[in-house]
């Protein structure tokens, strides 16, 4: 039993990441943005996020940080796209290489220089993984789902709020409407441009927030190159799993994190049941490395196969609006 | 409140705009009084469309100034335009598929704004006491805050009172919506309900309505009008753009004409005429009537037997429809927009799948072949779809490109013969008296009559023996439609069959021979052209004959 709770608790972990970068990105869909430079924006969020964090010893410090300047790398995008009218599929590649690069390009120098900070045990207290009180006392419930770092409580609770905004609140319906057209949210008064730089910078910061988890918890500050590895990406592929709705993106993202999950627990899993998941251990660690970028493409497949008409891309996703166009 | 009927509501002053080289509007002056319907005319591309939505602020004027209400006024934005109570039905509705009717509304609502700095500055004291009244003071000031945020929640959020208050306002018109009912789920009409609606749920009193009614039934026609009427009565101004002379005359009170982006008069619609009208619309005399040639009906071209079609959305489109084509013949068929028109086009061409039944070319048993197959069987017949750029031309080509869509497979070797391409261009344009630049030209930047005219000259380029063409005319101005009409009997005249499916029912009952009525994909009935009248048609496109399944009413022939 015991096995399980770890595995899915593990799921949870590294399920995280992805629910914030989801999140984002569909903060940023539906208000008819398709911004690819989740990645970059993770990354720039995770080593500036860090700096602050480790420096100050401050984890909300370094939360907000990580959220302005992934929030900065948005407006690069937000600019190029709302208001100079660039393409967005290449804007948001470019914004990925980007980040990427200047993630690498901070971190290397830093640790070349010896200036990289280490994580003192005052932060690593806050973001540690310890059981609420009371809720956390319940048997395998309370390890399962109340002994979290707190970056994963505040994750939910970003994914329930942005739920509630786009689905129940009246500026979400109007977000919603430029996404679906935004030619019609203009003509009813709806202040198109403003609302689509608001989003996407807000959308972006969230990765940000994702990317600092990644920094602080799955690598526990400890500097290498491949912090993000992919999770922004995954990210971009979870929104379509997740139909568009931050609610469903909390279970889409622990789906995915299980696959991460295996890769260290399948020794595990393998042992407490040999039986029936013996063969677990006998599959290479890179195939589980391989795992969720296969389901991606097959969630990239079932989902095309989609019919309904609700919970379909946004209409005008990716698509830039010129109010004069002809 | 009493309307002061003779008020201006809208004038506009020397409004010139202008998209790079292209001169949409040149020096146009315009009023439009409160209490009166205005109809716009003009050809296609003589620039309504841009002058209101100049009004709509979709596009900012270079020249010139608009007053409302005697007031000069500068409109940066459509939410400007709201604001000052101009309400415009875009002919392509701007509404949001996936959203329900009032969502479609609730997007533009503002929300009163709550008085919170009146009301604190209004909160007194009696008390003598200072610090007493410091206390009794701060309580009510928290206590109108607590109020303030209490008023502002449900206005956050979305309640299910919108769906009420929509109703209660399109009610207060004489409209009926289902505020709940999703768009894509909505005829034509019910969305242009909507859009009107919408307008005047933001308080509009200036509408400007953009090809209301070509979409429209002959009933849903009347019932547009009726509205209308009544707000004209309410003190609304209307203006109403329209390609329709004969609704010009049953509106309108004024008329305001435009050619070539400029304003060339306006007349009272009671001293005018359709002859007057059009000879001010397109800047001399044309023959109104349309050519009916006569024909010796040949053997039977098409012959269609109980044709079921199920489409993507899983409906039965067509069920069990039968009729035929002779050679030198009109046929036309008539039916509420998506009464499976589109379904029967494709099927014929080779493009929609066929669950049941059989199509006959000649003697060939072209049933479930493809486009390419019935080419090669010999049998040539020329398709021209509903949606002209999707289906018809690459809207980012080139005339030559376009032309060579067809006949590429004829040259030899592994590159393009763009010589002939070109040679037929060119004959096109100036066979149909095509507006272009040159032949070089993207068709995309080419008004929609245009459009047309090259997709009709690629087409019948062929000598095709059927012709299918659907809504050939729409959106065409007068002189571009009577061009298609001639065309088309040009070619009858050569002995070919037309399959015309239309929607202005006085044009097909003088173009065609025979008209076919679809309602629900089955046939309602047929009749003959010369015979029938509008009104009997209009009840067979709304008659669905659920008893009897067969779609056995006869087509016409006699």
């Amino acid at each position: 039993m015991n096995t399980i709770i770890n595995f899915l608790f593990s799921a949870i972990k590294f399920g995280t990441p992805l629910m914030l970068g989801t999140t984002g990105e569909i903060v940023t869909e539906k208000s008819g943005s398709l911004n690819l430079g989740i990645e970059g924006m993770m990354a720039m969020g995770a080593i500036i996020g860090y700096i602050v964090a480790a420096r100050a010893n401050d984890l909300f410090l370094g939360i907000l940080c990580a959220f302005l300047f992934a929030a900065f790398g948005a407006l690069i995008f937000a600019f190029l796209t709302v208001t100079l009218q660039a393409n967005q599929n290449v804007t948001g590649l470019a914004l990925t290489i980007f980040g990427v690069g200047l993630y690498k390009f901070i971190g290397q120098s830093l640790m070349v220089s010896g200036k990289y900070p280490a994580m003192k045990t005052a932060l690593s207290n806050m973001i540690a993984e310890k059981p609420l009180p009371l809720l956390g006392d319940i048997p395998y419930v309370g390890k399962l789902l109340f002994s979290h770092s707190i970056f994963v409580y505040l994750a939910v609770l970003i994914c329930v709020m942005f739920w509630i905004y786009l689905k129940y609140t009246k500026t979400g319906l109007k977000v919603r409407s430029l996404g679906e057209n935004p030619a019609a949210a203009d003509a009813s008064g709806v202040n198109v441009n403003f609302m689509k730089y608001i989003h996407i910078i807000m959308g972006g910061g969230i990765c940000g927030i994702g990317g600092l988890y990644l920094a602080l918890v799955v690598n526990a500050g400890g500097w290498n190159d491949y912090w993000i590895n992919g999770f922004g990406w995954i990210s971009i592929a979870l929104v379509i799993f997740a139909s568009w709705s931050p609610m469903k993106a909390i279970f889409g993202s622990i789906i995915f994190g299980m696959f991460k999950a295996l890769q260290i627990r399948s020794g595990d899993l393998a042992h407490e049941f040999p039986k029936v998941l013996g063969w677990l251990q006998s599959i290479p660690a890179d195939f589980y490395q391989m795992l969720p970028f296969v389901v991606t493409a097959l969630v990239l497949i079932i989902s095309s196969m989609r019919k309904k008409k609700e919970g379909a891309q946004p209409a005008w996703c990716g698509v830039n609006y010129y109010r004069e166009d002809r | 409140m009493t309307v002061n009927y003779k008020e201006t509501a809208i004038e506009i002053k020397g409004i010139t705009k202008t998209f790079g080289e292209v001169i949409a509007n040149n020096n146009i002056y315009f009023t439009v009084k409160r209490g009166e319907i205005l109809a716009l005319l003009g050809e296609n591309g003589s620039g309504k469309t841009t002058l209101m939505n100049m009004l709509s602020g979709i596009y900012k004027p270079d020249k010139g100034s608009i007053f409302v209400n005697g007031k000069e006024i500068i409109i940066h934005s459509p939410e400007d335009s709201k604001r000052f109570g101009i309400g415009m039905v875009h002919q392509h509705f701007k509404l949001i598929d996936i959203f329900s009717a009032a969502d479609n509304i609730w997007i533009g609502v503002k929300e009163k704004k709550y008085a919170l700095k009146e009301k604190l500055k209004s909160i007194s004291v009696s008390e003598k006491n200072k610090l007493e009244a410091f206390f009794v003071k701060g309580g009510k000031v928290v206590a109108e805050f607590g109020k303030y945020f209490i008023a502002k929640i449900p206005s956050l959020f979305l309640t299910r009172s919108r769906y009420k208050r929509i109703k209660e306002v399109s009610a207060k018109y004489g409209f009926e919506i289902n505020p709940k009912k999703k768009v894509y789920d909505m005829a034509v009409s019910e969305k242009q309900t909507v859009e009107i609606v919408k307008v005047l749920y933001y308080g509009a009193d200036i509408l400007v309505l953009d090809e209301p009614t070509a979409v429209l039934t002959v009933q849903e026609i009347r019932k547009l009008f009726e509205v209308m009427r009544k707000m004209r009565e309410k003190g609304c101004a209307i203006v109403i753009i329209t390609h329709k002379l004969n609704e010009v005359l049953e509106i309108s009170d004024r008329v305001t004409i435009l050619r070539k982006g400029e304003c060339v008069g306006t007349v009272n619609t009671k001293d005018t005429s359709v002859s007057e009208l059009t000879e001010l619309m397109v800047g001399r005399k044309i023959e109104l009537s349309i050519e009916h040639p006569e024909c010796e009906k040949g053997e039977a071209l098409l012959s269609v037997n109980n044709l079921t079609v199920i489409n993507s959305e899983k409906v039965k489109a067509l069920d069990g429809v039968s009729f035929n084509i002779n050679e030198g013949e009109i046929v036309g068929i008539a039916g509420v927009s998506g009464s499976g028109q589109r379904e029967l086009c494709e099927a014929v061409a080779g493009l929609q799948k066929i669950e049941k039944g059989e199509i006959q070319y000649r003697n060939e048993n072209i049933t479930g072949k493809t486009p390419r197959q019935i080419i090669d069987l010999g049998i040539s017949m020329s398709f021209i779809p509903e949606d002209r750029l999707g289906m018809g031309l690459a809207a980012s080509y080139d005339l030559v490109d376009n032309m060579m869509l067809k006949s590429y497979r004829k040259a030899k070797g592994i590159f393009v013969d763009r010589k002939s391409a070109a040679k037929l261009a060119s004959s096109v344009v100036k066979r149909l008296d095509v507006v272009t630049p040159n032949i070089y030209t993207p068709v995309r930047k080419l008004s929609g009559g245009n459009v047309q005219k090259v997709l009709l000259g690629r087409e019948i380029d062929g000598n095709p023996h059927l012709i299918i063409t659907a809504y050939p005319v729409r959106g065409l101005d007068i002189n571009s439609s009577y061009t298609i009409y001639n065309v088309l009997n040009e070619q009858k005249k050569n002995g070919v069959g037309v399959l015309f499916i239309g929607e202005d029912l006085d044009v097909m009952l003088e173009l065609c021979d025979r008209i076919i009525v679809l309602c629900h994909g089955r046939i309602t009935g047929g009749v003959n052209a010369k015979e029938a009248n509008k009104e009997e048609l209009g009840y067979l496109m709304t008659n669905d004959l659920t008893e009897d399944k067969g779609g056995k009413a006869n087509d016409g022939q006699h």
